[in-house]
């Protein structure tokens, strides 16, 4: 049975790309077939966070007005065969295609995928309508700031008046030096305030960085984000998988190595 | 907690998670700051039949508080309203 993700967050630059990026690899790495959607016409973005961008033919929008069969548009990504990707349209705008047209797309896709991960535009418009269209559940992504809170509460609530099927939350960028001194809002202070089921939570690191400069998704290496993301992966196929303890980088050697950072 | 702790001013973390929490309670009862102003406006017309009271320094607010009932928190509108004078004209 084939499941539909959106991955949303309202406010833009909280990592929602980067999820969807690592979410979909890390399901192709534990053996399921996978599409990524990138739905953010006009602002195209997960090709390049993927590294496929320069192996794009057709786009979404081709696909969506019959310029060509979904498989011709699909970029199969070489280092796992049951990955593809379906890039986003760079000249064209949310309007080029409908919620009608999504869910057509989305409901011929899932006769050949296991998973069908929507890669949402920030925002509220037509964009993000077409994205919800086909989805049977959402991953809503957040950052501990209030900005981002805020607008993932209101994504939520439509969300909800949407009727979509199951809606969990990914707090990423968290702190745990910030947490620990009070000046960042904890992944509970977060998840109270949300009050909807936390799926995972992602440190801000500098591998993330490291990763989308080389267009190679970190999921499941040995890195702190790199086991959050594949440990979301688990739980998203219904495993489950304890939390991530994502304070113990800050144990005693890593601040010995802190001290030899700083200048 | 020791002592220090005391004196030290609430943690930036705990202001975010404050305001945050009152903030969301008005953005989901979805009400806009001009309901909110068409709201003051009735509610002063209505008190000040029966006393004087200072407009300025009005205030209404949609917060949260513990229900009776068993469904935990609820909104509530909070309305703070100085008196300046009672009026006796009965």
């Amino acid at each position: 049975m084939s499941e539909v993700i959106v991955v949303t967050s309202g406010k833009g630059g909280v990592g929602k790309t980067t999820t969807s990026a690592n979410v979909g690899t890390g399901l192709a790495k534990l053996n399921k077939k996978v599409v990524l959607i990138d739905t953010d016409i006009g602002l195209r973005n997960l090709d390049v966070v993927m590294g496929l961008e320069n192996r794009i033919v057709y786009n979404l929008v081709d696909v969506v007005e019959g310029n060509c069969r979904p498989k011709q548009a699909m970029i199969k990504d070489k280092r796992y065969n049951n990955l593809y990707l379906l890039p986003s349209a760079q000249t064209r705008d949310k309007t080029s295609v409908t919620p009608e047209q999504m869910v057509s797309l989305v409901n011929e896709l899932r006769e050949e995928f296991d998973y069908i991960i929507l890669d949402c535009p920030a925002g509220i418009e037509q964009g993000f309508k077409n994205a919800i269209a086909g989805a049977d559940r959402a991953l809503v992504v957040t950052t501990p700031e209030v900005s981002a809170i805020r607008d993932a509460d209101r994504i939520i609530g439509l969300l909800e008046a949407n009727s979509m099927g199951k809606v969990d939350l990914i707090v990423n960028r968290i702190r745990m030096d910030m947490v620990k001194k009070g000046d960042m809002m904890s992944i509970e202070d977060v998840v109270d305030i949300l009050s909807i089921n936390l799926i995972g939570a992602v440190p801000d690191d500098e591998n993330i960085v490291i990763a989308t400069n080389q267009g190679e998704p970190l999921v499941g290496n040995d890195t702190l984000p790199g086991q959050a993301y594949m440990n979301i992966c688990k739980r998203i196929m219904g495993e489950s998988v304890p939390m991530l303890d994502l304070a113990k980088n800050n144990g005693f050697f890593a601040k010995i190595a802190g001290l030899f950072k700083k200048n | 907690m020791s002592l220090f702790d005391i004196f030290k001013k609430k943690s930036s973390g705990d202001v975010a998670k404050d305001r945050l929490k009152l903030l969301l309670v008005s953005d989901r009862a979805n009400c806009s700051p001009e309901i909110m102003e068409l709201i003051k406006n009735d509610i002063i017309n209505v008190i000040a039949k029966y006393m004087e009271i200072d407009c300025e320094g009005l205030d209404i607010q949609i917060t949260q508080t513990e229900s009776d009932g068993e469904n935990g928190n609820v909104p509530a509108l909070v309305a703070n309203i100085p008196i300046k004078e009672v009026k006796h004209n009965s």
